[in-house]
């Protein structure tokens, strides 16, 4: 295997007394699609700014291209594209003016932005927005827009904050198949997320984190295999029954776990387990079989569910 | 290996001095400053001219019926020349505080403007210098516009006077670089709000209606420690045609403001986004 | 988890006939409310500001006016005695514009109060008759602060001189009350700001007689003070302060221009409030 393109060792990054990123290891190397899942303040954020040459770590060592982002903060930028988790588009200018603008901030000729952008606007469908000021922007658009403006210096690696959050289903699958293509285009992807579904869609690799620690690391389904059974039967059997049904239901199959909602059960055959809860006269409200996912792995690694 | 532009471009500036906070990209800031100023409305870039002039048209001519001569160092000159030139000192505080302390705070946390800047290869110093710059170039535009308002009406008495354009900017420039700073530190627009309650008392005291000399000597003295003071001597001394060393002494009192402020902007900024 | 209680239904515990007949009421308590988070601040700048400009303008350049104009006065009196009623009225102005832009722009726009205010039994009359009553409030004690501070001043020669106090309201609210149904019109707010504060406070505080008397402006520029609120409350206080001449015709002139411009306020204010509510 060829050398890392980022690599991290004991990467760590306190506030004051509180430890947001605790001695992580990990590599990202050429062309992967590498996710950070974890619940709101995992540290995955911060970990990406320091990744995206912004912040300091307190301790450990970081190199992306072989370079140091403390000493070499402005080098590295120019090699990155970042989407911040919160758009900050220049909200006094339209959308081309955006792109454009941004090219000029890395220092590029006036004609190789301007040749860009309307590549850029195909790649974002923005084309019929291209005057339109960036307030006026549906939120799937101003995400788009984002993606595109990281675009602009053509970067090999493109940093990617929550990129779905607050969007609709609609303007979430518009936005994934675009983070497809890049991938395909051998852009490599690093993706904080705490939705399960776009860690499954989007990565190649993902590490857990939960408090600032990493708790897992491999491919979505490797994961699952590992840490999950194949299916999850989920029963309700009303707020106050809950509790007191769990603790007859436990002892049929290996693991279960409780949810102020809900009561899950891991086995390998849903259908055969519920048939079996039927038979011994249990009557659950709702009840629902499907297959196990890297919520549930969550789950299992802390405990907790990753939206809280 | 293909190298992507951005990279060679920021690889070529690898080792200069102050790299990690300066990539000489001041000019495409303002270039920032062109495009949005291109697209916002004219009619609050007029008001902003318009503020100095009804001013000198009221107070000048209305309090110039009730008090038409003042009298400075001894030397009798008319009211609405002498307060003219406070007038032009005073416009360009409030533009230059306008611009670095209201619009700067919306930038920086509303729109977060300057975290998109400062994820390219751009550092710090870059920012503040862009900024600034545009504050500057908007004050110098004011200030010719008021002097050729002043002109025709006869209100600049000394050849000196045209120095008051670089006088003005030099004052913007103080100004905007400290409100920049001070700004950097708001954490509300509760908190922003202060700079105005501190800004009417200065502006009601720094002698733009009437000379100093009506004070106590302690009340004189307090005043001279705020800059408007400064500024409106600098300016008056040099409409009026008052050459002596003071003069000198009020722009350094600028000059002193404009690097306290780059430093501590640049500091803060460097603070804020490389945290 | 604990649950909240469903059980009595809303028609046994909201008196509609109650809210219908109190509602302003409760609009301009909860406006009010709000205000007091900042009383101090509103309080101190209430107290400091007329005490600021009194010292500056009226101590400071009056003193030079008073040697250059000689016994004659300005209108017959000390230059401070001649300004302070026109800041007083200045002041009441500006707080009930800061009471009524700001929450009625806040309501429909920025958080959208009003929407879920109008969405219990308040009217649209009586939101923006709520927030009205609470600017009101506002006005009255800034302008009672503002003429403690004259009377500390001896800027007061008539033993009449307090009813400038609602002289300088009445200004303030037949203001407040357009700009209020002016404010609730805007969609787009960005320039509006801008455009009164330069193009309409600014020249109104300029040009309403506040600074030297109106006659004293070329008379193409006198026509600013005669639509200005500022002047029109401005003579009745001058009057009422130290006896600036007023004819009984001009008394009235000076009353039935607020009190249309206040009447006609309040009138498009609820309108356009019920209007847009409804939309």
């Amino acid at each position: 295997m060829s050398n890392p393109l980022i690599s991290a060792r004991g990467l760590t990054k306190k506030f004051g007394d509180f430890t947001a990123v605790n001695g992580i290891d990990f590599d990202v190397f050429k062309g992967d699609s590498f996710g950070f899942l974890g619940p709101n303040g995992a540290g995955k954020s911060t970990a990406m700014r320091i990744i995206g040459a912004t912040s300091q770590r307190t301790s450990g060592s970081v190199s992306i291209l072989g370079k140091d982002p403390e000493i070499n903060g402005p080098q590295i930028r120019a090699h990155l594209g970042v989407v911040p988790q919160q758009d900050n588009l220049d909200m006094q200018l339209s959308v081309v003016e955006n792109l454009y603008i941004y090219g000029r901030y890395f220092g590029l000729p006036r004609k190789f932005v301007k040749n860009k952008i309307e590549e850029l606007l195909t790649f974002a469908q923005l084309e019929e927005k291209r005057d339109t000021k960036v307030e006026a922007l549906s939120g799937g658009m101003k995400r788009r827009l984002t993606i595109a403006r990281a675009l602009v210096s053509e970067p090999e690696i493109l940093i990617l904050d929550e990129p779905t959050t607050g969007l609709d289903p609609q303007a979430r699958h518009i936005l994934w198949d675009r983070l497809f293509r890049l991938k395909e285009q051998g852009v490599t992807l690093l993706i904080t997320t705490h939705f399960m579904d776009e860690a499954e869609q989007l990565c190649d690799r993902l590490i857990v984190m939960d408090k600032g620690s990493i708790m897992a690391e491999g491919s979505p389904a490797s994961l699952i295999k590992d840490y999950s059974t194949k299916e999850v039967l989920e029963l309700r059997f009303g707020s106050d029954r809950n509790q007191s049904m769990a603790d007859s239901l436990r002892s049929m199959c290996d693991r279960t776990e409780e949810l102020p909602d809900r009561f899950l059960m891991y086995t390998d055959d849903g259908e055969a387990l519920l048939e079996k809860i039927y038979a011994a006269d249990f009557h659950p409200k709702t009840s629902l079989v499907r297959r196990s996912s890297l919520e549930d792995v969550f789950l299992r690694l802390t405990g907790r569910t990753l939206i809280e | 290996m293909f190298i992507p532009m951005a990279v060679a471009i920021a690889d070529a500036r690898a080792g200069k001095r102050g790299e990690r906070v300066y990539s000489g990209r001041v000019p495409q800031l303002l270039e920032r400053g062109f495009i949005a100023f291109k697209s916002s409305t004219y009619m609050i870039v007029l008001s902003g001219f318009l503020e100095p002039v009804l001013y000198l048209l009221s107070f000048g001519y209305g309090i110039g019926k009730l008090l038409p001569i003042i009298s400075v160092d001894g030397e009798n000159i008319k009211y609405v020349a002498f307060i003219a030139p406070a007038l032009l000192a005073t416009s360009a505080m409030n533009g230059a505080i306008y611009d670095s302390t209201m619009n700067v705070f919306f930038k920086l946390n509303h729109d977060r403007i300057y975290h998109g800047m400062l994820a390219t290869s751009m550092g710090p110093l870059d920012v503040a210098l862009g900024e600034i710059g545009w504050a500057l170039i908007r004050g110098f535009a004011y200030a010719c516009a008021f002097m050729a308002v002043m002109a025709p009406l006869g209100l600049i008495i000394s050849p000196w006077g045209l120095l008051a354009i670089p006088a003005a900017v030099l004052i913007a420039f103080g100004f905007a670089s400290c409100g920049m700073a001070v700004t950097s530190y708001m954490k509300s627009f509760q908190q922003l709000e202060l700079v105005n309650i501190f800004l009417l008392p200065m502006f009601l005291f720094s002698g733009s209606f009437y000379p100093l000399s009506v004070f106590p000597q302690w009340l004189q003295f307090i005043i001279n420690l705020f800059p408007l003071s400064h500024a409106i001597h600098l300016v008056r001394g040099l409409c009026l045609g008052h050459i002596d060393f003071a003069l000198l002494g009020h722009a350094f009192y600028f000059v002193v403001m404009i690097i306290i402020g780059l430093i501590f902007t640049t500091k803060r900024l460097n603070a804020l986004f490389m945290k | 988890m604990s649950l909240t209680n469903i059980r009595q239904g809303s028609l046994a515990l909201v008196n509609v006939a109650r809210v219908q007949s109190r509602g302003a009421l409760y609009v301009a308590q909860s406006r009010i409310r709000q205000m007091m988070k900042w009383i101090w601040i509103i309080l101190g700048i209430a107290v400091a500001n007329p005490v600021l400009y009194l010292v500056s303008v009226g101590v400071g350049l009056g003193g030079l006016i008073d040697k250059s104009v000689g016994p004659a006065g300005v209108d017959g009196v000390k230059y401070l005695t001649f300004l302070a009623p026109a800041l007083l009225a200045q002041a009441a102005i500006q707080g009930t514009i800061d009471e009524t832009v700001f929450p009625t722009l806040e309501g429909f726009k920025w958080f959208k109060t009003f929407f879920s205010m109008n969405a219990t039994p308040l009217s649209g009359k009586q939101i923006s008759y709520g927030v009205f009553l609470a600017a009101i409030f506002r006005a009255t004690y800034t302008v009672l602060l503002y003429f403690g501070v004259m009377w500390a001043f001896g800027a007061l020669e008539s033993v009449h001189a307090w009813l400038a106090i609602p002289t300088a309201i009445f200004a303030g609210a037949s203001f407040g009350a357009l700009m209020q149904a002016l404010a609730a019109k805007l969609e787009d707010e960005n320039i509006f700001f801008t455009v009164l504060g330069r193009f309409v406070m600014m020249p109104l505080f300029m040009f309403s007689g506040t600074f030297f008397p109106l006659t004293s402006m070329p008379s193409f520029l006198q026509w600013i003070g005669w639509i200005s609120p500022l002047w029109h409350s401005t003579e009745l206080g001058r009057h009422l302060t130290y006896g600036h001449p007023l004819s009984t015709t001009m008394i009235w002139v000076h009353f039935i221009f607020l009190s249309v411009m206040l009447v006609g306020g309040l009138y498009f204010s609820a309108r356009i409030f019920t209007k847009r509510l409804a939309k």
